[in-house]
């Protein structure tokens, strides 16, 4: 829970009581926990079945082009559903670093604009340095934004979680002013030509054109699906017990043996390369890159993002990004109030339902699936049982 | 640390110039409008080490209180004929129209603040979340004054208003010292002192000190907790007001919705580097900042290297000494 000053341990109590309160009222209200409780109800092949049908759905999204949800003749169906899975994927990553963590990055969009700048600076034939093929610049921009990453952690990772914050929201700007202000980078002019992957349809033209969206989105929704894969694995290793229990008290964490300090510079670095890993996806879509597209409101985009969906949630956190890359886009008519709207529902969700629309499980994680469901089957235990299930899963 | 990255690579610009000559020639100057810039930072972050003291929260929406300030003297002074040009008054009436535009501008500074309390921090203290709930909140709070501003007023600055054209006072070392930058400097040093009074001798000072301590025993010992919190915001606050007239009176046409955001970083590095939760340190780290910021800037050679610079700052003090140059010394630094 928060911290406190010294071994009170009458507020604690008081807090675990609270959030176990919190956990059975939001039992009774939400209809997405009752999903939850049925999903986790189901057997492994049933589980898989039904993931293998919503993976089709999605893959097929971008050529189904329903009618209610399409945004056109407004905004490209295809290029929206890719948007959709670019914010996804980096709500994914901040995920890590904010929802698994504890840790609150202002500036999750200066990693998105360090990765897309690799990819267009060792891709565009604007760029004087050496080129690479596209693909190529992907692992490199990941590589790259992790050491930005490690850069900006290591300072600011051995004090309070506070700094940490401002320290993130000033570097979101100075990437920004950096790219301005530095003749290397191009500022407004910006990298045209951003390299693609290869391949060409049966006419000869390439299959991943800045028009067509759909192979975009494929390639995105792939993307999304590995890291979801290799989050959801980290998660539930020592690794995703150390970020949980550094979250729910550092100083008991450290305490118990877990090495804080290193934990906190891998979720920050892990998500650091989710975000330039989305950030090289998005150059090559668009194609250029200039000093333009990444402000300090995107980054609060991303925030809202992931505490929409839920912080801790993977599921909440593809979602959230893709609600918050769909609404503007489908509602043409108050895209120009994104940023008011979504800053409103941090104060609002904060206020009435911080946990987000799908809230975090709170599980035993190292026993994983049996314990929980035992557990779980043991409705009326005593309040101390409940209370130790301080961990969280999807 | 770019520069280090990318020296592998093949380069046809240069990347940053140092311009020494530039350095040296304009020396003095510099340094008298690093003090000016540092007045306001200072003032700026003496709301955040405050409410920090008390609430040990980085209030992200104080840059907002500070631009509704300017939001307010902007209209005071544009309702009283101030223009792009000076005005053609008696220094008696300008002086009279400054001190109006400056009462409205705190008022409204302070009472931005006092909402932003009561509606966003207030709700959120009773249910004793996690730190994170409350960092998410203030930058949800800020986001939305910020584009509540944008929504209303549109995305470019307001028209500027100039108060009066600088006349030269004395001349130091070759360089004209003006009297706005005198205004400047003695007044923010004047309201700092009394601030630092304020909070060392005023029984409601005593009861700040108190909560920034240790809020549990306060409240035992008969501290109205909750008054107290209010009463910082809108100190924080006032002190914005002040800092958002010399703001406009140094940058006439620097009205604009996010203008607060960038200068409250820059206000807050100031609090870490004179270490955060003390009065005092507030003052030393914005003139510091002041003076470092607008170095860089001539020696780098663009006025944005400022911020660059500024956060560079911020890290390394972090890196080196994380309490600050002065201490952590209203409360004693909580793990």
């Amino acid at each position: 829970m928060s911290t406190t000053d010294g071994p009170t341990l009458v507020p604690d109590a008081q807090a675990a009581q609270d959030a176990v309160n919190r956990e059975s009222a939001s039992k009774k209200a939400g209809p997405f926990q009752r999903f939850g409780d049925r999903w986790n109800g189901l057997r492994r092949p049933q589980q898989w079945a039904f993931l293998l049908i919503v993976v089709a759905l999605a893959y097929a999204l971008p050529v189904l082009d329903i009618p209610i949800l399409t945004t056109e003749p407004g905004n490209d169906w295809p290029i929206t559903c890719f948007n959709m899975a670019i914010f996804a994927l980096a709500a994914v990553g901040l995920n890590v670093v904010v929802g698994y963590a504890g840790l609150l990055d202002l500036g999750y969009v200066a990693f998105f604009a360090v990765g897309s700048y690799v990819a267009a600076m060792l891709t565009s034939p604007d760029s004087p340095f050496l080129h690479i093929p596209y693909l190529w610049t992907v692992p490199v921009a990941m590589a790259v934004t992790m050491f930005f990453g490690v850069l900006l952690g290591v300072p600011t990772l051995r004090l309070r979680g506070d700094y940490l914050a401002i320290v993130t929201l000033g570097f979101g700007e100075i990437v920004r002013i950096l790219a301005t202000i530095i003749p290397a980078m191009k500022g407004q002019v910006g990298f045209q030509n951003v390299g693609r992957p290869p391949g060409t349809a049966a006419d000869g033209s390439p299959v991943f054109s800045n028009s067509n969206g759909t192979p975009w989105y494929w390639l995105a929704l792939t993307i999304i699906i590995i890291v979801l894969l290799l989050v959801g694995n980290l998660e539930r290793s020592r690794v995703g017990r150390a970020w949980v229990a550094i979250r729910e008290d550092e100083d008991a964490a450290e305490i118990m043996g877990v090495p804080v300090f290193k934990y906190k510079v891998w979720a920050f670095a892990i998500g650091a390369a989710v975000g330039g890993l989305s950030g090289a996806l998005f150059s090559g879509q668009i194609g250029f890159v200039n000093n333009q597209k990444f402000d300090v409101p995107t980054s609060i985009l991303f925030l809202a993002a992931v505490v929409l969906g839920g912080a801790g949630n993977k599921v909440g956190a593809i979602i959230g990004g893709a609600i918050v890359a769909y609404i503007p886009l489908r509602f043409t008519a108050i895209a120009d109030y994104k940023y008011l709207i979504f800053g409103l529902a941090l104060v609002v969700l904060m206020l009435w339902r911080a946990r987000g629309l799908l809230p975090a499980r709170q599980r035993l994680l190292a026993y994983g699936r049996t314990a929980y469901q035992r557990v779980a089957n043991r409705d009326s235990g005593p309040p101390t049982a409940v209370a130790a299930e301080e961990g969280d899963a999807k | 640390m770019i520069s280090l990255l990318l020296s592998q690579l093949p380069m046809d610009d240069s990347w940053i110039n140092f311009d020494i000559q530039a350095f040296i020639q304009n020396f003095w100057s510099a340094t008298f409008d690093g003090l000016t810039f540092g007045a306001i930072y200072g003032l700026v972050a003496l709301g955040y080490t405050l409410v920090y003291g008390v609430l040990n929260l980085i209030n992200f929406a104080h840059s907002e209180v500070f631009i509704v300030g300017c939001y307010g003297i902007f209209f005071t002074l544009s309702s009283l004929g101030f223009g792009p040009s000076a005005p053609n008054l008696s220094v008696i009436a300008i002086i009279g129209d400054l001190l109006i535009a400056l009462v409205v501008g705190m008022l409204a500074a302070a009472a931005m603040a006092y909402i932003l309390e009561r509606v966003a921090y207030r709700p959120l203290r009773k249910r004793n979340p996690p730190r994170l709930v409350f960092l998410i909140t203030a930058i949800g709070a800020s986001f939305t004054i910020q584009y509540t501003i944008f929504l209303v007023r549109g995305p470019n600055p307001e028209p500027a208003v100039t108060m009066f054209i600088p006349t030269p006072v004395f001349d130091v070392f070759g360089t004209i010292v003006d009297s706005q930058q005198i205004i400047i400097v003695l007044a923010a040093v004047i309201m700092m002192v009394g601030v630092d009074q304020f909070i060392n001798r005023s029984r409601t000072g005593r009861g700040i000190r108190a909560v920034a301590q240790d809020p549990d025993t306060a409240t035992l010992m008969g501290v109205n907790r909750d008054r107290i919190i209010v009463t910082t915001f809108i100190i924080g606050g006032l002190l914005a007001g002040a800092a958002a007239l010399f703001y406009v009176m140094k940058i006439p046409s620097g009205v604009q919705y996010n203008g607060g955001f960038v200068l409250g970083i820059k206000a807050f590095a100031a609090a870490v580097l004179g270490g955060i939760g003390n009065v005092r340190g507030a003052l030393l780290g914005g003139l510091l900042l002041g003076l470092i910021g607008n170095y860089g800037q001539i020696l780098l050679g663009n006025s944005q290297w400022t911020d660059v610079v500024a956060f560079v700052v911020l890290v390394l003090v972090l890196l080196i000494k994380p309490t600050g140059i002065l201490g952590q010394s209203m409360g004693r630094s909580r793990a």
